[in-house]
């Protein structure tokens, strides 16, 4: 099939960037929509251009790298699905075909479709962790876990930390991404002990990283390739009143 | 060049305890005047950069990708074993011992597989205590699956997302040190060299990524945990950005590489689509505890699998390895499903394909009991494939998967230049000529939280801290050698992509050294690929300027490079070794039914290889393989 490509060209963080469009025939239905970016850089690169620059890696849809807006969706068209995993059998043949990087004032872009999303990293710092050193756990079946809290703690920890949710906001709020990983560990009791400290520093965190306040649009939910649920939020928001509280 | 095991004396079950005891340490005081380089965070380099930290010795942690947390690791599906024998079935350390010897045809030492299978339990306390959600039983107990390759339970998982679960774990605990300042992490960097000093490891060369800045990073010590080379095949499971450019610039800085020749074909990955494929995707191995394997019985039979009755069947792994059945080890399974087709019997687009059928499974216990077992493989399977397979079997053929192969390591993990480690899929030490499933994961984690942090130690004990820095001479002539490297990828301006280079040293690779290997072959591919590589040089095309920015290009450039070189060593490999053992199959050395022939008499030893120049042939050296309490027995699953 054919499609016709509309995708954001920015050479560098202080590029003012524009899009660019590339008509692409001969698209199989089986490729994948990165295998599809693929083809079309071959022939910039032959045709003595510069290939688009989009991050990629295990294209299994579990390490997070690719981030892209497509037709204006987080991830495109296909729900509960990365942008790796989308495949060109959920288009057809004569498309227009909008790509663009994940767009919110904390994730900067590095070049095209690639932003740099190492406040995530940051908000983990703050306190996505269980105080623990090596060596110092004792026997694993020591503290039975009931099968549904450790499932339920396994669905948040399911995060791939894409940055879907934030892209897609209009506040580029990044509460699911805090949420998720404050839920997967206050599921468990390993992690209850430092919860509410927990929740205050990721929070804080997050607002010094300059992302955007909830308020209830629920964006995030519907594009996270992971399907986590806004519960999260509601459970961090819970936590971090009761520290605050607390901590007057 | 020194091979020495550095084997503890004594009885194989005392050995690392003695060790532990014998090792010299650095007082708690000191520990933070010590500079250690760990190139790589994913589960071998994470676990020891946080562990190291948290005994607080200052770290330096590298990783190519824009964030730990994406580290190849990630992807690992399946599970991770451990002999904690909850099941009450038989398990102890001595079996998941046994079974990791056997499962790699002898190959492997056994004091550093014993040793891999003591700390395996600890692995497990540490991760739950992190909360890693591994499955559990109903009563809250921790649940475990069958890897092939072993007739006991000893597998724990997260759903198909294990590797994901610990890998959070590990960068969760390796964030908590980054905050508290004794990790200081570096993503978005590649390392592009080692700067050797006076015979010792001492520092690093690497490139941002982002801005495209070579510096120079002095240390007393580093580590490589930069994984496995699989994507030298350019089709793999591997991550797009796995490569063996750490290993390789350290090999050609006098580390000696091991057993590059053992590569893991993995027999259940879904088939290649077409020639834009760019990489292959997994069906984790825990699908065989309930899916079996078949093929029509009859060539060329094109019906549709429902339409084939069950008497024109051939579930031939059950039928050739009856104790094993669908739970035979990689290799042996990746075999027979080549045989199979090679035979005409394969399904599927190119009759490349074999299947994995779970309707008796869906009938035995429901569909919803399957989904809750491997919903989120299914999932993918019908995403890539739009082929639905809880209606119809799973088409899956033999995909690269691991190399067992790695740089030489002694039991202390240190490779033969003092004070350069390696672990995690990047050294050779413990899986031998075949890795079982579940123990990448294990042998990642046991390297980086429970035996590199002691080890590395006894070596720092005896040096002074900060005996070299950054402005020493060998740190110049490294940057300018690795500055040359890239300027001249820049400029030769050809007319071919990386890419299509890749491809085809891939395909020599994968038909000459894949499943099956034969002189007259590898002799081929000893002459193609130089050939390849000389026009690489000439007629790549890697655009961006002055490599001063974001330049994927340039990154793959540099690594296609070196796996241009290396492939050549791993046929030469392939080469040598004239018997049939795990991933490596001989044709010329096989018994009557096809299955592997070892040469115990002339090749108990592992190869290691020691860089002569990219012209010129290696220099091979043997450490000699010692077996004590295990007998080298055919490795039979029938
Ligand atoms: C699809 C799949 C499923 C698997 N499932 C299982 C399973 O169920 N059980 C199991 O036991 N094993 C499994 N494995 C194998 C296992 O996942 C790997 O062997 C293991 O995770 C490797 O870990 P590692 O830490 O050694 O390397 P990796 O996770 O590959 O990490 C390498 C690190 O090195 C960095 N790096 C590399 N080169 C450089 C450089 N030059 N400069 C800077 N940084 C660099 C990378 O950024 C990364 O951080 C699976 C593998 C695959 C492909
Ligand atoms: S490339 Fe890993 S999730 Fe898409």
């Amino acid at each position: 099939m054919r499609v016709t490509l509309h995708v954001w060209r920015q050479n560098g963080p202080d590029d003012k960037g524009q899009i660019v469009r590339y008509p692409l025939d001969d698209v199989s239905e089986h490729m994948s929509f990165l295998e599809m970016l693929d083809v079309l850089n071959e022939t910039l690169i032959e045709s003595g251009d510069e290939p688009v620059a989009f991050d990629h890696d295990c294209r299994e849809g579990i390490c997070g790298a690719c981030s892209l807006m497509i037709n204006g969706v987080a991830h495109g068209p296909q729900a509960g699905t990365t942008a790796c995993q989308l495949h060109m059998r959920s288009f057809k043949d004569g498309d227009e075909i909008y790509i663009e990087p994940w767009r919110a004032k904390a994730f900067p872009v590095i070049k095209d479709l690639v932003v740099d999303r190492s406040a995530f990293d940051r908000i983990i710092s703050a306190g996505g962790y269980v105080s623990v050193n090596t060596g110092s756990a004792q026997d694993a079946n020591l503290v039975p876990i009931g099968k549904d809290d450790a499932d339920e703690a396994f669905d948040y920890a399911t995060c791939i930390g894409c940055g879907a949710c934030v892209a897609s906001c209009k506040n580029a709020s990044a509460m699911l991404f805090v949420g998720a990983k404050f839920s997967h560990l206050e599921k468990l009791p390993q992690g209850q002990v430092e919860a509410d400290r927990r929740a205050t520093a990721m929070v804080e965190q997050m607002d010094i990283e300059g992302f955007g306040n909830c308020t209830n649009q629920y964006e995030c939910q519907a594009v996270c390739p992971k399907e986590i649920k806004v519960d999260a939020i509601a459970r961090l928001n819970r936590a971090f009143s009761r520290s605050t509280v607390k901590n007057g | 060049m020194n091979l020495d095991s550095n084997i503890p004396s004594g009885p194989l079950e005392k050995k690392w305890e003695s060790r532990r005891f014998d090792l010299k340490l650095v007082n708690p005081a000191n520990k933070r005047k010590y500079n250690i380089i760990v190139v790589g965070t994913g589960l071998a380099g994470g676990s020891a950069a946080a562990t190291l930290g948290e005994l607080g010795y200052n770290v330096k942690a590298f990783c190519h990708n824009d964030s730990p947390r994406r580290a190849h690791s990630i992807a690992a599906q399946g599970g991770i074993n451990a002999a904690k024998n909850y099941q009450g079935d038989g398990d102890s350390v001595f079996r998941l011992f046994y079974d990791t010897i056997k499962g790699g045809d002898f190959r492997a030492r056994e004091a550093n597989v014993y040793r891999l299978a003591e700390v395996s339990t600890n692995i497990i306390d540490q991760c739950v205590a992190q909360g890693v959600p591994f499955a559990r039983e109903y009563g809250g107990y921790l649940a475990n699956r069958s890897f092939g390759g072993a007739q006991v339970s000893r597998t724990f998982y997260a759903r198909g997302q294990t590797g994901q679960q610990l890998l959070l774990g590990c960068y969760q605990a390796l964030s908590r040190q980054v905050a508290s300042g004794q990790v200081k992490m570096y993503p978005r960097t590649e390392m592009l060299d080692i700067v050797v000093v006076d015979g010792h490891a001492r520092g690093i060369i690497t490139r941002n990524l982002v801005t495209g800045k070579i510096e120079r990073h002095a240390a007393d010590a580093v580590v490589l945990a930069t994984g496995g080379y699989g994507n030298v095949f350019y089709l793999s499971t591997n991550a797009k950005n796995c490569n063996v450019t750490a290993a390789f610039r350290a090999y050609k800085r006098g580390a000696a590489f091991a057993n590059p020749c053992y590569t893991q074909i993995h027999p259940t990955c879904i088939p290649v689509s077409g020639d834009y494929q760019s990489k292959l995707t997994l069906m984790s191995e825990s699908l065989r505890n309930d899916g079996r394997i078949w093929v029509p019985k009859k060539q060329g039979d094109t019906r549709a699998p429902g339409d084939i009755p069950e008497s024109e069947r051939d579930y031939y792994l059950e039928r050739k390895y009856p104790s094993f059945g669908n739970l035979a080890p990689r290799d042996v399974a990746s075999r027979a499903a080549k045989e199979a087709c090679d035979d005409g019997r394969g399904v599927g687009p190119g009759g490349l394909g074999v299947y994995l059928d779970f309707a008796d499974s869906i009938a035995r216990l429901g569909e919803d009991a399957i989904r809750q077992r491997y919903g989120n493989l299914f999932h993918m399977y019908a995403k890539i494939t739009g082929e639905d397979p809880y209606k119809s079997p799973m088409r899956i053929y033999p995909a690269v998967h691991y190399t067992m192969g790695g740089l030489w390591v002694d039991y202390h993990l240190m490779t033969n230049v003092p004070g350069l480690y390696a672990i995690g899929e990047a050294n050779f030490s413990d899986h031998g000529a075949n890795r079982l499933g579940a123990s990448a994961l294990m042998q990642g984690l046991a390297d980086g939280y429970f035996v590199l942090p002691y080890t590395i130690s006894d070596y720092l004990a005896s040096q002074k801290p900060g005996s070299v820095d950054d402005q020493h001479a060998a740190f110049d002539a490294c940057e300018t050698d690795v500055r040359e490297r890239v300027a001249k990828l820049l400029d030769i301006n050809g007319k071919r992509t990386v890419d299509s280079f890749h491809r085809e040293l891939g395909k020599i690779i994968w038909d000459e050294c894949g499943m099956a290997r034969n002189k007259a072959g590898l002799k081929q591919a000893l002459q193609k690929i130089p050939a390849l590589r000389e026009e690489f040089w000439e007629n790549v095309c890697v655009p961006g300027g002055t490599g001063e920015t974001f330049n994927q290009s340039l990154e793959k450039a540099g690594r296609v490079a070196d796996f241009m070189e290396f492939g050549e060593m791993m046929c030469r490999d392939a080469l040598v070794r004239e018997e049939s053992c795990g991933g490596h199959l001989r044709e010329e050395h096989q018994t009557a039914d096809g299955e592997a022939k070892r040469d115990d008499e002339n090749f108990c030893h592992a190869t290691a290889w020691e860089f002569q120049g990219v012209d010129k042939a290696p220099k091979e050296h043997r450490e000699p393989l010692e077996f004590e309490n295990v007998e080298l027995a055919v490795r039979s699953y029938k």
